[in-house]
């Protein structure tokens, strides 16, 4: 394994019941690196990056996250965990906790750090996302865009080296969409290793490094967002693009 | 293409506001409603005068002897001379402060509980004394040799205080072995799975009143050897065994009723299994289960009227036993209806409270 090789996937299948889910997925991320993902629904792309802190089980393969190997053992899918955040598309905050709880629960639980500490960060995150004024409240009492910020704010509070963006925006009113990218594009300049599942193509253009086309479980197409965009090469992906883009 | 001025807002007409608009929506908003409004307003006038007279306007508060009193209404010198027999049953009167002090130390504790809000050493200190109670209660109540409190055997045990004893140990120790067996119920593993289940779906099968039998006439039966367990003590354990069912399905309909992105978002943050369901997913349930818990601990709390059936006196059992005084013969119904308030009171405050419990857990304002 290269030595600024963060993410390797080799050979992974998955199946849920008779339905494989996930056919064949090799793929490789350095660190820093910003990967794009997108597809048709049903094509398989959360589920990999699901794959990649263990929520879903895969069959066969295998995946290295930052030299750990993802197997049954619980302690290595805690590590793993530890090191890589996941922003949800239904946000999932906790509804029984404050704004600043939430943030701080992993810190506080998972990596034994000071209450005083947390919060500290969490404020600073929260005053980075925009909403600090809003940590005593509770999530239902956020709008959509500030929840999902807020879920931004507590994957980075445990300061991970990798983030999951599994459809960050797909929930959102239309004019809350861009307040996340925003942060998300924030984020991405500072050099974190992130992967986005996402159909915000304005995103893919403006940060990606790479943009991966998945279709019915495979990755179909990986390109620069440049050439993904201007040349798709598969008219499996020109289709999909000619009807997003239209 | 036309624009439209904004207008202000009109006062609203009299049928939605103030007493009248009250009675309009509520009692006589169709012909329908208007007629059940009237019948319930006549029953209301069949019962209820006649009861206040019984139970007030004509009751005897002060008379000394049964003769004394009307035979036509309520004679409550009857509960008054009774009261330490409703209250602790054959518990030896010089005694009764024991009893006294521990309900005493009960609201004590409850006011620190409440004092201590914001303060940061809050769960540390209910924490200890939510573990020093019992011994407390147990010492004052049954007493201890060694300490030098008489002991009161159990059989002497009975009236309200029983009844509080044998409901309040039900629920306090039922509470955590049902989420014990809900987490179970749910869990992978699948002989815990299995074991849950079959607690479960097992007891849960049995009448309340079997129970108790069983663990009253039967177990003895089984251990030929002279362990006497208490009677009271095989109670608590039958009550137990059947409310921590019943409080698991109740909580199982919470946990799953929390939504899957909450078990993902705690799992993807690195916690732990205790962790997920202490600090995210049981505060969840238990929120949600909260008006069927309190419901199922108030079946429970009417449940422990069946004690009566192994020779354990409570409020109830003391209410019948009462009427067999010679001096105070066809009392039975002040007895049964004294019994029936004490218990509604209490209930009441339960329901009362959960209701604030809800209120204080809600966060979606």
């Amino acid at each position: 394994m290269n030595k600024d090789e963060i993410i390797s996937i080799k050979g992974v299948n998955k199946w849920y019941g008779d339905f494989q889910a996930l056919n064949d997925i090799n793929l490789t991320i350095k660190e820093g690196e910003i990967i794009v993902i997108c597809g048709p629904s049903g094509s398989g792309k959360s589920t990999l990056i699901r794959c990649v802190n263990f929520l879903e089980e895969f069959q066969e393969g295998s995946i290295i996250v930052d030299g750990t190997k993802l197997t049954n053992d619980v302690k290595k899918i805690r590590q793993v965990r530890s090191e890589v955040s996941m922003v949800f598309q239904h946000f999932d905050l906790f509804p029984h906790l404050s704004i600043i709880d939430n943030i701080t629960l992993a810190p506080i639980w998972v990596h034994n750090k000071s209450k005083q500490e947390s919060r500290k960060k969490a404020l600073e995150l929260l005053d980075r996302v925009g909403i600090k004024d809003q940590a005593e409240k509770y999530p239902n009492q956020l709008s959509g865009g500030q929840q999902q910020r807020v879920a931004i704010a507590r994957a980075l509070c445990t300061s991970p080296k990798i983030m999951l963006f599994d459809e960050p925006t797909s929930a959102l009113d239309p004019e809350m969409i861009s307040e996340v990218l925003d942060v998300m594009v924030e984020l991405a300049k500072e050099g974190i290793t992130m992967i986005c599942v996402t159909h915000e193509m304005g995103f893919a253009r403006k940060v990606a490094n790479r943009v991966i086309f998945m279709d019915e479980g495979q990755i179909i197409e990986e390109n620069t967002p440049d050439n993904f965009f201007k040349n798709p090469e598969s008219e499996r992906l020109q289709l999909f693009l000619e009807q997003i883009l239209t | 293409m036309s624009t439209f001025k904004l207008k202000t807002a009109k006062p609203a007409p009299l049928s939605q506001v103030g007493v009248t608009g009250w009675l309009m929506q509520n009692l006589f908003s169709s012909k329908l409603n208007t007629a059940f409004s009237f019948i319930a307003i006549y029953l209301l006038y069949l019962i209820i005068p006649p009861l206040l007279d019984w139970m007030i306007f004509s009751a005897d508060f002060t008379s000394a002897t049964n003769n004394e009193c009307t035979r036509e209404a309520a004679c409550w010198s009857y509960i008054g001379f009774k009261i330490n027999l409703f209250m602790y049953g054959m518990y030896p009167s010089e005694e009764y402060w024991r009893p006294n002090l521990l309900l005493i130390i009960t609201v004590a504790f409850g006011i620190i509980a409440r004092l201590l809000k914001g303060n940061r050493y809050k769960n540390k200190v209910i924490l200890s004394l939510f573990f020093i109670y019992p011994f407390i209660a147990f010492f004052l109540l049954y007493g201890s040799e060694t300490l030098g409190i008489a002991v009161v055997e159990t059989h002497r045990w009975g009236g309200l205080m029983l009844t509080i004893v044998v409901a309040s140990v039900g629920i306090v120790a039922s509470f955590p072995i049902g989420i014990a067996l809900a987490l179970g119920r749910q869990s992978t593993m699948k002989i815990i799975k299995f074991l849950s289940v079959f607690c479960i779906e097992f007891i849960r099968g049995i009448p309340l009143i079997i129970i108790l039998f069983m663990a009253s006439v039967m177990l003895p039966l089984f251990f030929i050897s002279d362990i006497d367990f208490d009677k009271l003590l095989r109670a608590l354990i039958g009550i137990t065994m059947f409310q921590s069912v019943y409080i698991a399905e109740v909580i199982r309909g919470g946990l799953q009723a929390v939504p899957k992105g909450q078990y993902e978002a705690a799992d993807a943050a690195g916690l732990n299994f205790v962790q997920k369901m202490a600090l995210v997913i049981l505060p969840q349930a238990l929120k949600i289960s909260i008006p069927n818990i309190v419901g199922s601990f108030i079946a429970l709390f009417k449940d422990t009227t069946l004690v009566l059936i192994i020779g354990l006196f409570d409020m109830l059992a003391i209410a019948k036993l009462a009427t067999s005084d010679a001096d105070w013969l066809g009392r039975k119904t002040e007895g049964i209806v004294f019994v029936a308030i004490v218990i509604w009171v209490i209930l009441f405050l339960m329901s009362q409270y959960s209701k604030t419990l809800e209120k204080r857990f809600n966060t979606e304002h």
